[in-house]
């Protein structure tokens, strides 16, 4: 019985939705789904896609962008399946929170025969995607680590702030501890720092107590970052060495173009990546332009000469 | 530090220590001897002057946290608000800094506003708990998710920072400190102490404690049950603006991760310190040792090598569990 009412409701829902859809016929639909703004990068990637709709509405009026974002990868596949049944849209441009779990929901999704780009995590089955649009995480963690050689001569004690303990995380430092194989560089510790600023600050402090002497630190993040750099110039050790960073934040940007000691390079990993996707994604679906399968988003060395093209003033992050 | 607890103590069992009294404390030597044995840098005044200013945070909030919980309630908001009125704060400061100056005008604006805050918020979960006759649990679990989404919405899901000018100024008020004792601590000392007065030497303290073990009971004594508990979620909330007045010069930003799972460190914090989490008996040294326990851990844990990251986690863990256990196994015993 309990079935039967909500089959029922189902079928009401259906036909009060049915004019609906009639009506905006035309309309193209393009779901955008990522992970709600619970830190920094986040955030980035929450404004990035907010500015894109806009664009994108404003240069396509027969675009419909919606946005939903997640909180974990539950949320998020619910949100799929919303965004499909409710929402009704023609394509997806996602950001999978993990990629392992969100490969069957976005299987399902492909199944309705809506047009799919994934960006930044991959997916476990890459046959489902229509666009790939990459970060790169583990060159990330190589060219951070190749930074660092060049800058220590190869030779000297490092500490290593990672982010939260994910498969994200996992491919930059064994990507970065690869990279730095064979030569002098020694890592005296490690500790997570989950990406925040107030981690950052206290794994820090405590390295600084536990080591006298540190050459380098990779702080793989830039919100990390700031807190290492606070720790540093509390303990008044700022002269003795240099942290890297890495994503992009304007702030740490603005350190490398005003030539900042402490701060002489940052690795990108834009959020503005979903920005592209979603053009690429939109140009596809009105224009029917070809696609590429796959897009790659290096992750570029941010040094004083480049850092003017990444400085993004008005981003949150 | 001790002696309120001496005082308060109630007559022992010929020939042992009440372990109720002071198991925290055994608990807490017993983490200081390990931190010892794991790397001697652990007893150097740098680091023991960072632990003891990192604890300031949860230490101040535990303080309101142990009045909240002695008198049956709990405050789940309490990591949230701190994010919102650091945020708030920030705002503040920023949108006055070109009419006042960077000064210490402004820097005592910002302060104003998280007082204020803190206060509105106490009061707001006060009486939606006792008008609105709703559990606390709710209540706060209701205002958590208020606050944190507002301060997501205001940092545009990025960070709110602090104008550097003005940052410049308030710096000191974390960093800086007296005879090498920082403002944090000295704010944290002083907290306690006053909080310590309030739950021993107060009618209100009594009544918090009363209405706890049984609020039936407390209403036909009458005691103005609904007063003591709006009270206490009000003190909480002053107790929160307060950590967020030495928390913003820390970092000068506020986050949608700012503050994030303060609440269950503050929670624990009590509880590891004698507290009954079902209300009733309240221990003020307790909880500042329990919070000093809950930051050493992680510090002895960063201090060493020897485990694993992936386990850090699980050790916390264990030593909140052991740490309760010593007393309450004690307890049981008696």
């Amino acid at each position: 019985m309990k079935r039967r009412l909500g089959l029922i409701a189902a079928i009401a829902a259906g036909l009060m939705l049915a004019p609906a859809t009639g009506n905006a016929q035309q309309k193209i639909r393009m779901g955008v789904s990522i992970p709600a703004a619970t830190h920094g990068w986040a955030g980035g990637l929450n404004w990035h896609a907010q500015q894109a709709e806009k664009r994108l509405e404003q240069k396509y009026p027969n675009l419909d962008v919606i946005i939903v974002t997640a909180r974990d990868v539950g949320r998020q596949a619910n949100d799929l399946e919303d965004l499909v049944s409710v929402r009704n849209i023609d394509a997806l441009v996602i950001l999978p929170f993990e990629s392992a779990p969100m490969t069957d929901p976005v299987r399902e999704v492909k199944k309705q025969g809506k047009f799919v780009t994934v960006v930044d995590r991959g997916l476990t089955d890459p046959t489902i995607q229509d666009v790939y649009v990459a970060g790169n995480n583990p060159e990330m963690g190589r060219v951070s680590a190749e930074f660092m050689k060049e800058k220590l001569g190869g030779k000297g004690d490092i500490v290593v702030l990672r982010g939260i303990p994910t498969v994200i995380d996992n491919q930059r430092v064994d990507a970065f501890m690869k990279a730095i194989e064979g030569t002098q560089i020694k890592v005296l510790g490690m500790q997570y720092a989950n990406w925040n600023r107030d981690d950052g600050f206290k794994v820090m402090q405590d390295f600084l107590a536990r080591f006298p002497k540190i050459d380098a630190v990779w702080a793989q993040d830039d919100d990390i970052a700031v807190g290492v750099i606070e720790a540093v110039k509390q303990a008044n050790r700022d002269k003795e060495l240099f942290i890297l960073g890495g994503a992009g934040m304007k702030d740490m940007i603005k350190r490398v173009m005003d030539r900042d000691r402490l701060v002489p390079a940052d690795v990108l990993y834009p959020p503005a990546m979903i920005a592209d996707a979603m053009e690429i994604t939109a140009k596809h679906l009105v224009e029917k332009t070809p696609v590429q399968k796959e897009y790659v988003i290096e992750a570029t060395l941010v040094t004083p000469e480049n850092a003017a093209k990444y400085y993004y003033p008005d981003s949150p992050f | 530090m001790t002696s309120p607890v001496l005082r308060d103590a109630r007559p022992r069992r010929p020939g042992g220590i009440d372990l109720k009294l002071y198991g925290p404390f055994i608990a807490l030597a017993a983490l200081i001897v390990i931190g010892v044995l794991v790397n001697p840098v652990f007893l150097s005044p740098g680091n023991i002057g960072n632990v003891l200013t990192r604890t300031a945070f949860i230490g101040i909030i535990a303080v309101g946290a142990t009045f909240v919980i002695t008198a049956g309630g709990i405050d789940l908001s309490v990591g949230s608000l701190a994010a919102f009125s650091s945020g708030m704060a920030i705002v503040a400061m920023n949108a006055t800094v070109a009419s006042l100056g960077a000064g210490v005008p402004v820097v005592l604006v910002g302060m104003l506003v998280a007082v204020a805050l803190g206060l509105a918020a106490g009061l707001v979960n006060g009486l939606v708990v006792t008008r609105g006759r709703i559990e606390a649990f709710i209540v706060t679990l209701g205002t958590m998710g208020i606050y944190r989404s507002l301060v997501t919405w205001m940092a545009d899901g990025g960070t709110l920072s602090l104008n550097s000018s003005v940052r410049a100024v308030y710096r000191p008020v974390y960093y800086g400190g007296i005879y090498g004792v920082s403002y944090p601590i000295i704010l944290f000392a002083v907290v306690a102490c006053v909080g310590a007065l309030i739950l021993y030497r107060t009618r209100f303290g009594r009544y918090c404690m009363a209405i706890g073990s049984n609020e039936e009971v407390a209403r036909y004594s009458a005691i103005n049950v609904d007063r003591v508990k709006l009270l206490a979620f009000v003190l909480q909330g002053v107790c929160v603006a307060l950590a967020v007045v030495v928390y913003v010069p820390r970092l000068g930003s506020a986050s949608a991760t700012t503050g994030l799972l303060w609440e269950l460190e503050a929670i624990a914090a009590v509880i590891i310190g004698g507290t009954m989490l079902k209300g009733g008996y309240g221990r003020i040294w307790g909880t500042v040792v329990g919070a000093v326990m809950l930051t050493l851990i992680d510090n002895i844990l960063n201090l060493t090598g020897a485990v694993s990251v992936y386990l850090n986690g699980a050790i916390q863990g264990t030593i909140i569990i052991v740490a309760v256990l010593l007393q309450r196994g004690a307890t049981a015993r008696r």
